[in-house]
């Protein structure tokens, strides 16, 4: 467990700043306590100080999570938003997703979003930028990348594909294993 | 938490094994051909194969092939062969079917007389008390009667005729056959009133593979055993009817002798069969509302939307919901997933409850997978303080990840150290809910492997484990903390060697007491058990039971540390202590 370098900083919140924008300040300045990035085993976990000084205590081997999990740093230095995150993205988010209950079940088990399934948008959404996926009753389902604006979508036929999937809450079912 | 379960409502295939009607009895020819094959007769002389018959042998409705035939030490078997072979000797079966039968009244009325007589084939049938149980009797019986059958030599051959299906898988069987019932309302009828409360020990080797004798004995001895003084058969002791009880119900519950023994111990004899029915039942599939993310009644409105069935579990619980039946699998539905429930068992959370987390507090689960309880924990918290989440099992941590996500714990820490040494990682905690690994002798309906796996020496390895972590778990609290202070132990066994003798162990090894659970109902744990005197505030530990609280077993123990430093033991203790701390090693 250790605090991210600098070049970790910067992927990490670049790839946060897609979905949650100028929020990431929110999940840094906290009213209750302040909180921190740690990584652990390639993965980043979002916590706060006073837990994070507690984990301090345990070895790392037998450490398994901490806090909140955002993602993970890939073998080629990527980093990837694991579902868990959507927790902390889900209120900030910038672009959001309306799902029609039909096609609800499409998303969590990993498909894109078709036109035909799409509820409503958020207004300005820019193309290939983060969205996070809602159902119509407001239940975050997880998150993708819009493959379209806005105005595109609504001048697209039903059958394109408006959001590409990225993580869904259906892998909290599908792959337990390899969550975090 | 059966998370993967398939929690789908399963459609009925059938009527339930319960109910499955037993094939009407087929009669051979040749009984039914004889001179005078009357009903009276037959029935009468089945009885007494049911309930008496040397060496608790394989009964059969064939007078004329009972046990007899088969030598102590043959092996049984059953083989159409034999069957086919005892057809020729037609005649000569069927006037020795009326022999037996005739003398067996006659030796019926003797038996009320209290004399006991003559005839090889009436002793060696009827009358099994007079045995000695000796092989050698029975054997000189058999050979006597050998030659009159010679052609059905070896067994009992109708074996597979009324009990055959059933016996095979040791399926439960109340049947209500009409044919077999009218049997044995005659056999009742017509017996003597004291043969109707007769047992019959079976004294040989083999046991007898039908159902309905042993239901019928379990009932008769039960009885018998609860009024003793009155029922007994003379010359009979306590510990013979126990033990043929106890062979009995491990046959018919399908149980080891020694889980048997142990459960039989635990539960009052008016009790036992209720409790054995219902721990085979599974029980009421209950969910909990994550107050983190959602309130009961939202989330009841939801699921009631996607054609669940629900109700409150009841009024201790705000909020646990029953689920009755459902048209979409709740395991996997998108208010799961998103974290607004928790499928566990009603049982799962007593403990918790008791523990009473408070917010801002620094909070132990030491065995913590798959996290229901922990998030549960975390939940009453409300996100504040700190919660150290610890499972052993490293693949079982992971289902713990995924949980806590889901449910959205923010103030957790998840870590996979050996229990036993969580006092040198961190020690200090306002509560610790320990919820130890046990034989899982409460949740025999979720694992019936358990019936017949666990024996001594595994209950004797959990209870030196529990111990272990019980001390540990002590070690791991801070008795000067403000606001708690607290450990909860909770199993889901009902063996009191996992429960109310751990608890005895760190009730002498610490400074702790027993304080009252919080939870209003229960069966007091026990304070003496086989003549073993626990400390009296046992009574405040709490039991809870399938057949009486409709929840899973499982035993809730809550206790307060009072001082950060250990009783001062005696020499004699301490080498007990050592002993135990280096028995059972893992």
């Amino acid at each position: 467990m250790r605090p991210l370098t600098e070049e970790e900083t910067r992927l990490f919140f670049e790839k946060l700043a897609k979905y949650i924008g100028e929020n990431i300040k929110v999940l840094i300045d906290r009213p209750d306590g302040p909180f921190c990035f740690r990584l652990h085993k390639e993965r980043v976990y979002y916590v706060s100080e006073e837990i994070m000084k507690k984990a301090g205590n345990i070895s790392r081997d037998n450490l398994v999570c901490l806090g909140t999990c955002l993602g993970k740093f890939t073998k080629t230095k990527k980093f990837r938003l694991h579902i868990t995150a959507l927790d902390y993205m889900a209120p900030y988010a910038q672009a959001k997703m309306w799902l029609k209950p039909n096609a609800e079940q499409q998303f969590l088990y990993g498909h894109n979003v078709m036109k035909s399934g799409l509820g409503r948008i958020s207004e300005n959404t820019v193309k290939y930028s983060g969205v996070v996926v809602y159902s119509m009753n407001d239940i975050p389902l997880g998150f993708g990348t819009a493959a379209k604006s806005t105005t595109e979508c609504r001048h697209t036929d039903p059958g394109t594909i408006v959001c590409f999937h990225q993580a869904d809450i259906g892998e909290y079912i599908r792959s337990e294993d390899t969550l975090t | 938490m059966g998370r993967k379960a398939n929690w789908s409502e399963k459609p009925k295939s059938g009527p339930g094994r319960k109910a499955r009607k037993q094939p009407a009895p087929s009669f051979p020819g040749m009984i039914g051909s004889g001179p005078g094959g009357g009903g009276g007769g037959i029935s009468k002389h089945r009885k007494k194969k049911q309930f008496g018959g040397p060496g608790g042998k394989k009964r059969s409705s064939y007078p004329q092939n009972d046990g007899r035939k088969l030598k102590p030490g043959q092996p049984y078997r059953k083989s159409n062969e034999s069957k086919k072979s005892s057809k020729p000797i037609d005649k000569k079966v069927t006037r020795n079917v009326r022999d037996a039968s005739d003398s067996e009244e006659d030796e019926e009325e003797k038996q009320v007389m209290g004399s006991n007589s003559e005839g090889d084939e009436g002793m060696s049938d009827n009358e099994p008390t007079m045995e000695t149980g000796s092989g050698s009797e029975d054997g000189s019986d058999d050979e006597a009667m050998q030659d009159d059958f010679s052609g059905s030599d070896g067994e009992a051959p109708d074996s597979g005729l009324e009990d055959g299906d059933q016996n095979g898988d040791g399926q439960k069987d109340e049947d209500k056959d009409d044919k077999l019932t009218k049997w044995h309302k005659l056999a009742n009828i017509n017996g003597s009133s004291d043969d109707a409360d007769k047992i019959d020990f079976p004294e040989g080797q083999e046991p007898t593979f039908d159902v309905q004798v042993v239901v019928d004995r379990i009932k008769d001895v039960i009885s018998t055993l609860l009024d003793f003084k009155t029922r007994r058969e003379e010359g009979r002791s306590r510990s013979e009817y126990i033990s043929l009880l106890t062979s009995d119900l491990c046959q018919y519950y399908g149980y080891n002798e020694y889980l048997m023994e142990r459960i039989m111990q635990v539960f009052p004899l008016g009790e036992l069969q209720d409790a054995l029915d219902a721990a085979d039942a599974p029980r009421p599939m209950t969910i909990r509302t994550n107050t983190l993310k959602c309130r009961r009644r939202e989330l009841a409105q939801a699921l009631i939307a996607r054609g669940v069935n629900l109700d409150p579990v009841g009024k201790w619980s705000k909020v646990g919901l029953v689920v009755y039946s459902s048209q979409v699998p709740v395991g996997a539905t998108p208010e799961y997933l998103a974290g607004h429930y928790m499928i566990q068992g009603a049982a799962s959370f007593l403990p918790v409850m008791a523990l009473g987390p408070q917010e801002n507090e620094r909070i132990l689960d030491m065995c913590a997978a798959p996290g229901g309880k922990s998030t549960h924990i975390a939940a009453l918290m409300k996100n504040t303080g700190t919660l150290l989440a610890n499972e052993f099992n490293k693949d079982r941590a992971k289902a713990l990840i995924g949980n806590f996500h889901r449910m959205g714990v923010k103030n957790s820490v998840i870590c996979s150290y050996d229990g036993r040494k969580l006092p040198e990682v961190m020690k200090g905690f306002d509560r610790v809910l320990l919820d130890a690994p046990c034989s899982g002798s409460g949740v025999i309906s979720k694992d019936s492997s358990t019936k017949t796996q666990r024996d001594a020496i595994d209950i004797q390895r959990t209870n030196t484990k529990q111990k272990e972590l019980i001390m540990a778990a002590i070690d791991c609290l801070d008795a000067t903390s403000q606001t708690g202070g607290y450990l909860v132990y909770s199993t889901c066994s009902i063996l009191p060697e996992e429960n109310e003798e751990v608890v005895a162990l760190a009730l002498r090894k610490r400074n702790v007491k027993l304080v009252p659970t919080g939870l209003d109902f229960g069966t007091p744990g026990f304070v003496n058990f086989q003549g073993k005197r626990f400390h009296p505030t046992m009574n405040l530990t709490r039991r809870f039971y399938p057949h009486s609280h409709n929840m899973d077993g499982f035993f809730v123990a809550k206790f307060k540390k009072f001082s950060n430093s250990n009783p001062v033991v005696k020499v004699d203790d301490e080498e007990e202590e050592e002993a135990e701390g280096s028995g059972e090693q893992e």
